[in-house]
């Protein structure tokens, strides 16, 4: 019952001017990844699709007619699309949304899953794309692999079987390509609609848009080619009904399940969801009927799946799962917070060093100190961050190739379900205890856009490294009491980073309308193990953290000259002000001198823009106990929490390079006092700084992350605001409540 | 005694009989080969109560038992099968 719908005119063989296009598609863990790699060698670039977090890959291919491109799809087990993240592939396999219909798509067929991979592969021919199978993990199914002349004949095009590791089927793959390229196109279903889906496919096709059907949506590229006559305006009657299959089954307007599809015309929404969906399940039915009768027949055993099993009787222990997981845990914890360390403080050192030299060699001056502390510094601050994006991106590939990342969700889903988030949600949380930066950028091993965005937003609830110099700073310098208090302190802020992170998720989740929990299903496959392809991961974590540079780094490095130049100009000092040159020329001695430079900085840097900002924002931050000098300090922490505690140095004047274990600057804060001689940071106060630091957005490179993780302002302007807000309330409330009680 | 998979114990192989619930939780359910008929093992449960580890179609998967209560199963025995 193969229901051939051909169209021989609209052959316009596309081996001409233009370049081939390639689509590559696949289930996810079918080694489509490794394919890819293995195909497109060193030419891969990684980018993102517009507006969205989906990993767009494309690399350069040789067919045997000339060079090609390919492009690697996100993996997926349907067609179906119902999320703007699922309408990708859909969109690049149909040629809809400005897209051009690839040539050629290779779909990947896990010679082990073979009726699951060959239901895709059915939805790609239904939809009229002229398709090759590429066959992979042969040597893993062994004597359950299907003969691919028998499946080909099956599915009515050529599969190739493939060992990429090996490079072994390429070039075959690479001639069927070429092959297909040159076939006409023809729509090819293995099932037939009832009479009553036909009635409602006969509507909807009538109302499909110009550019939605085949006519369009294959038309032949405009470079110059010979077109048959009357091919342009051919179409494709089964490809158009494979749209209109996924127009009706997938588009909803029902209050709870309303699809997120974006681009479809109105009316031609209307006219579909005018339809009933009786038929709901029929295609899907109708396909898995197909694959179930014929299938076993090429396949007559099932592979082994015993080791998988074995080793996941440990990992998935409840004592012993546990244990393992405990300690993979640490060790990637371990690895952003403890052993970037080294490299970051060498980057620092290195761009001080540098910094330091360029001073020397152009002099004193304004162009210098841009250069110096504007530019360098910048490159620095975004540089810091690759050790541990490196390193994140290592780890992660390594545990998602080799199946483990799908384990953790599965241990860690009833943890991260309470804050209506799942599994796949926990390693980037965790991450944020190290950085928010890496963390934010973890969120991309999770499907959904929701839960990305979700998460995102409240990673940044998590104590992360940056916060510990300042806790440290005002533990030591205005939490009175031994060194027991003051470290269980620093553990109450940990656990209050926690428990916020937990409610604003929660909250979030149930007000803010598209971060609400869907009555989406959290299903996910636990793939068996394989041992990961190393330089599979290696080319991974180069192409993302080289992307992590161009698109966050740019911004980082946007931020940081922007804030120096806040914190610099203007220069001028005002008439109130000693002249400083004069009093330093005629120092008596090097310590009176140094003092003098560092009143002169402390001057220049109260009178600048950012300075006076500080002194702007100190009525709206005076109800949380903070003065004009901690105004400034939270300037600075803007672009890196920590910078909070070098400019508290500097306005105190006790130098440019203060840290939290700076002993001048820790007497300075104890023995400050107020116009009318009170304490100025009383223990209340170092309490409520600790909670605004624990709670506020301070930090840009955070805030650019999101945006490009989010694909917009939108959501780095939400969660500035909603932390900021937030920080500014429990301050208030620890101040004045603790005020109340008699505290400060 | 029609029962759901989040009822049913370990290591038995039942057969689905329907998927209920919303349109795009069954269909997705569907899509991935668990169609009526086909035979379905609750391989184990996580350390925390929840989720299932299930397998179909010789592939595991992990799926929350709120959702596997919205499978209907069957007695896998061989009477029961007429394909």
């Amino acid at each position: 019952m193969t229901d051939d719908c051909c169209e021989p005119n609209l052959a316009a063989p596309s081996v001409r001017g233009a370049r081939l296009s390639i689509a590559l598609a696949g289930n996810p863990n079918v080694g489509k990844t490794t394919l890819f790699n293995a195909l497109t060698g060193l030419s891969a670039k990684v980018s993102n699709y517009p507006g969205i977090t989906v990993e767009r890959r494309t690399g350069g291919l040789t067919l045997p007619a000339g060079p090609a491109e390919l492009h690697d799809l996100p993996g997926t087990y349907s067609l179906n699309a119902r999320s703007a993240d699922e309408q990708i592939t859909f969109d690049a396999l149909a040629g809809l949304a400005g897209q051009q219909a690839p040539d050629v798509v290779v779909v990947c067929l896990d010679a082990t899953q073979l009726a699951r991979s060959v239901y895709l592969l059915l939805q790609c021919r239904e939809l009229g794309a002229r398709c090759v199978g590429a066959l992979t993990m042969v040597d893993e199914a062994g004597a359950a692999a299907p003969d691919a002349r028998a499946l080909s004949e099956l599915v009515g095009c050529e599969i190739v079987p493939v060992t990429a590791r090996t490079k072994r089927g390429l070039p075959e793959l690479l001639v069927a390509i070429d092959r297909a390229a040159r076939s006409a196109r023809r729509a090819h279903w293995v099932w037939t609609p009832s009479a009553t889906l036909r009635v409602q496919l006969d509507v909807v096709r009538a109302a499909l848009p110009a550019s939605w059907r085949s006519s369009a949506r294959y038309a032949s590229k405009p470079t110059g080619e010979q077109v048959p006559s009357g091919a342009a305006s051919a179409e494709l009657p089964a490809g158009d009904d494979a749209i209109a299959v996924w127009a009706l089954t997938c588009f909803d307007a029902s209050e709870h399940e309303a699809d997120e599809l974006v681009g479809v015309p109105p009316d031609f929404r209307g006219t579909v969801l005018a339809q009933q969906f009786a038929l709901d399940d029929e295609p899907v039915l109708a396909r898995w009927a197909w694959l179930d009768r014929e299938i076993p027949k090429l396949a007559h055993t099932h592979p082994d799946r015993s080791l998988t099993e074995r080793i996941d009787r440990v990992l998935l222990h409840r004592a012993a799962g546990f244990a393992v997981f405990a300690a993979i845990m640490s060790i990637l914890f371990m690895s952003l917070f403890a052993w970037a360390a080294p490299m970051i403080d060498g980057i620092d050192h290195m761009f001080k060093a540098f910094g330091g030299v360029l001073r020397h060699l152009l002099g004193t001056g304004m162009f210098t100190d841009f250069l110096v502390d504007g530019v360098i510094a910048g490159v620095g601050a975004v540089l810091v961050f690759l050790p541990q994006i490196l390193m994140l991106f290592l780890f992660l590939g390594f545990l998602e190739d080799c199946g483990y990342l799908a384990r953790v969700a599965y241990l860690m889903d009833r943890v991260m379900r309470s804050m209506n988030l799942n599994g796949r949600a926990f390693v980037p949380m965790l991450f944020g205890f190290a950085c928010a930066v890496p963390a934010i950028t973890a969120t991309r091993t999770m499907e959904r856009r929701r839960d990305r965005l979700l998460t995102m937003l409240v990673v940044p609830l998590m104590t992360c490294s940056a916060r510990l110099p300042v806790y440290t700073l005002i533990i030591a310098a205005l939490i009175p009491g031994s060194r027991v208090t003051q470290g269980l302190l620093m553990v109450g802020m940990y656990a209050f980073s926690v428990a916020t992170s937990l409610v604003a998720a929660w909250v979030m989740s149930k007000t803010v309308k598209p971060l609400k929990a869907k009555r989406l299903p959290f299903i996910i496959e636990l793939p068996p193990y394989r041992f990961p392809r190393i330089r599979d991961v290696l080319r991974m974590m180069w192409g993302k953290s080289s992307m992590f540079l161009r698109e966050a780094g740019t911004v980082i490095l946007a931020c940081s000259i922007a804030l120096w130049a806040l914190l610099y100009f203007p220069r001028e000092l005002p008439e109130s002000a000693p002249d400083y040159a004069t009093l330093i020329a005629h120092a008596p001695d090097d310590d009176a001198k140094a003092a003098l430079v560092a009143h002169e900085q402390a001057s220049h840097l109260e009178n600048s823009y950012g300075g006076r900002i500080g002194h702007a924002i100190e009525p709206a931050i005076k109800p949380l106990g903070f003065d004009w000098k901690i105004g400034i300090g939270l300037v600075g922490a803007f672009a890196a929490r920590e910078v909070f505690v070098s400019t508290l140095g500097i306005v105190y004047a006790v130098g440019t390079d203060a840290d939290e274990h700076s002993q001048p600057l820790r007497k300075a804060l104890k023995t400050a006092k107020t116009t009318d001689g009170r304490s100025a940071y009383p223990p209340l106060v170092g309490l409520s700084l600790m909670v605004f630091f624990a709670l506020a957005m301070q930090c840009m490179s955070t805030l650019a992350v999101v945006r490009r993780e989010s694909g917009g302002l939108r959501w780095p302007l939400f969660l500035f605001t909603y932390m900021t807000v937030l920080a500014w309330i429990v301050s208030f409330l620890v101040y004045q409540v603790g005020r109340l009680l008699g505290f400060g | 005694m029609p029962s759901s998979l989040a009822e049913i114990p370990l290591g038995r192989s039942v057969k689905v009989r329907a998927i209920a619930g919303a349109r795009a939780f069954r269909r997705r359910l569907l899509e991935m080969g668990l169609v009526p008929g086909v035979t379905v093992r609750v391989v184990t449960i996580a350390p925390l109560g929840d989720p299932l580890r299930i397998e179909v179609r010789h592939g595991q998967w992990s799926i929350r038992k709120a959702e596997a209560a919205q499978i209907a199963v069957e007695p896998a025995s061989p009477a029961a099968s007429n394909s």
